[in-house]
């Protein structure tokens, strides 16, 4: 099969997969709970009150024309009023999500600098103390509960040393830099505003450093793999006889070799890592999308968890687009 | 009489026979691999603690008393007590019963729901297997946890809501493994041989298919106990799972929050707990998986 005939073929599959995402939120937020109005207001609200927000949210009409009113926001990006911050939602979504994505890549960054030197170490030094050590390093990593990870981290680092600040991404007296893309790191780093930068990268080390260890281990693992498999070709062994230094053969003729796998599986770290994020942002205050839906849950702010969900498992179908693209394109056979 | 006793134990044990060979050949994977040894020891101590938690502490996990409040790990409480004046040990041994509680339950409901669509699709192909699959796509679109969450806060936080929240986003990966294991199977001549007997499809899928996916959905299953655990306690981490009284490990961890810097003893010790048990689930998994898999044998 033809590249773009795959591409064309997923992005209609995506459609319809998000279509039916939509519906699973819908269902969720206008079916399942009895009634949402009075869940929201507490029990003793008056009756006009009730009938007033009921009106307001368009909960008094049939659930048909809710559904068709939901579809037809959510193609255009609109998912009315947040109850809590009474801003749109899709405006609120524009401001929390950039600090996820910026949270999420610098996460991404720490695991796979991580991953691929404890993979490698390991596969290189196989059944030594290093693979042993980075064997048990991986495995614990993801046994961890990250809002623990996070807790320790913060008790650590910020109780008892004071070298890094807790909460939020800027001090409480720095300016945020102009708005470029919203990831602050990116934006002092454009306008060439290096205190900002400093204290923005103070801020994002520990929920980065939390976040990326829940992927370190998958990416070690899949790297030790396929650096045993490639390690094992032939090509390698002529590469030694020919008298290349160590180095030279692991890192110029065998890592790259070996790196195919380890790309899909950082793709699909970035899913596990969205989640991750929901409980990162909560334990270091990280003004986040997983942190904006949380607290519309908790609060019952519908129009905030339905926008926020729906955007969100958007994200996650892009990103395994994307890793099933790179795949169809590194290898030929899964195009099917 | 003997003679015959004899005789059908020894064809009882020669018709076994490849099932103990292959029984202690697994042992035997299993002694080598010390991780998996490993685990297989703090799952059991786990299930002792749950079973016999009111002979391993005098105290009980919800009455409190205030004068004892935030004392420090000491002999008499070994992991301190809260704000409550609670004993933490206490409170992590009972907590160990609803762990198991959650674990068992969303096991067993997701791969009930997992292997029935599975199933289902592999059998049936076509049609019912494109919807099936499709439906399953949506549910993979969502990262779990926030699904879990979700459907967590609408039933209504708590403990009975967040296990049926667990369990609708848990059951996907079953659905695939029953789907792939029985689209294999259906197309070998003894299911034909079975339907020209006149077998109807439901006892064919029941009876024929359904017996030979148990195998790998049993390893997925063990292998993902752990994440059971730590979605569990993350929601009660949020406050959308079990609620504050109840010693769930999440709710204890979330609770020590406010008392990070003086009291560190009151989130730790749980959250120690959690990481404990799912190291355990882990390790015993990819021992699991290890010894059914001879490739990652090495």
């Amino acid at each position: 099969m033809n590249i773009w005939t795959y591409i064309l073929k997923r992005l209609l599959l995506m459609v319809l997969v998000l279509f039916g995402v939509a519906c699973i939120v819908f269902f969720i937020s206008h079916v399942i709970p009895a009634d949402p109005v009075s869940a929201m207001l507490g029990g003793n609200a008056p009756d006009e009150v009730i009938k007033r927000v009921e009106a307001q949210l368009g909960y008094d009409k049939p659930l048909i024309v809710q559904f068709y009113n939901f579809i037809t926001g959510a193609v255009v990006g609109n998912f009315g009023l947040s109850l809590r911050t009474n801003n749109p939602v899709m405006q609120d979504i524009n401001n929390y999500f950039p600090a996820t994505l910026e949270l999420t890549i610098f996460a991404i960054i720490i695991s796979t600098v991580l991953g691929i030197s404890l993979g490698v170490l390991s596969a290189v030094h196989r059944n030594k103390i290093v693979d042993h050590f980075s064997r048990v390093f991986s495995i614990v990593g993801v046994s961890m509960p990250v809002f623990w990870t996070g807790l320790l981290l913060l008790l650590l680092f910020y109780y008892r040393l004071g070298w890094l600040p807790a909460a939020g991404r800027l001090d409480f007296f720095t300016i945020p830099p102009d708005r470029i893309t919203g990831m602050y790191l990116l934006d002092s780093l454009l306008t060439g505003n290096w205190e900002v930068f400093k204290d923005a990268l103070r801020h994002i080390l520990l929920p980065a450093f939390c976040l990326g260890f829940l992927a370190t281990a998958s990416i070690a693992r899949t790297t030790r793999a396929s650096m045993l498999d490639t390690l094992k070709q032939e090509y390698i062994t002529t590469a030694k006889a020919k008298g290349l230094k160590k180095n030279i053969v692991i890192n110029r003729h065998a890592l790259r070799n070996s790196l195919i796998p380890t790309v899909t599986i950082i793709g699909l770290t970035f899913g596990s890592l969205l989640e991750g994020a929901v409980l990162t942002e909560t334990v270091f205050s990280w003004p986040g999308l997983g942190r904006y839906i949380t607290q519309g849950l908790l609060f019952l702010d519908y129009n905030s968890v339905m926008g926020g969900t729906l955007y969100i498992a958007f994200v996650y179908s892009i990103a395994n687009l994307v890793v099933d693209i790179l795949y169809a394109v590194l290898d030929p056979r899964m195009r099917t | 009489m003997s003679k015959s006793t004899t005789k059908t134990k020894t064809g009882w044990f020669q018709l076994m026979k490849p099932y103990f060979e292959d029984m202690k050949h697994t042992m035997y994977l299993w002694r080598r691999n010390k991780l998996a040894i490993v685990g297989s020891i703090i799952i059991a101590a786990f299930l002792l603690v749950a079973i016999f938690a009111p002979l391993l502490t005098p105290y009980q996990p919800d009455v409190q008393n205030l004068s004892n409040k935030l004392l420090p790990p000491s002999s008499e409480h070994p992991f301190g007590t809260d704000q409550f004046g609670r004993d933490i040990m206490c409170r992590i041994v009972y907590g160990s019963r609803i762990a198991i509680q959650i674990v068992l339950i969303v096991t067993i409901i997701s791969g009930l729901i997992g292997v029935s669509v599975g199933v289902t699709a592999g059998y049936f192909g076509g049609i019912v297997d494109e919807i099936l699959m499709r439906i399953t796509d949506m549910f993979l679109a969502f990262p779990r946890l926030v699904l879990a969450m979700a459907f967590a806060a609408m039933l209504g936080p708590n403990l009975t809501n967040m296990i049926i929240a667990i369990s609708l986003v848990n059951w996907t990966p079953y659905a695939r493994i029953s789907r792939a294991e029985s689209l294999r199977v259906k197309g070998q001549p003894y299911i034909e041989s079975i339907r020209s007997m006149g077998a109807s499809n439901f006892r064919i899928m029941f009876s024929h298919v359904l017996p030979m996916t148990i195998s790998p959905i049993l390893v997925q299953l063990t292998l993902r106990m752990g994440t059971i655990i730590i979605t569990a306690a993350g929601l009660g981490f949020l406050g959308l799972g079990a609620q504050p009284p109840s010693p769930e490990w999440g709710v204890m961890v979330s609770d020590g929050r406010s008392y990070l810097i003086d009291q560190w003893w009151v989130s730790t010790f749980p959250g120690l707990a959690i990481a404990i048990v799912v190291l355990g689930f882990n390790l015993l998994g990819d021992g699991i998986r290890d010894m059914m898999d001879p490739r990652l044998r090495r």
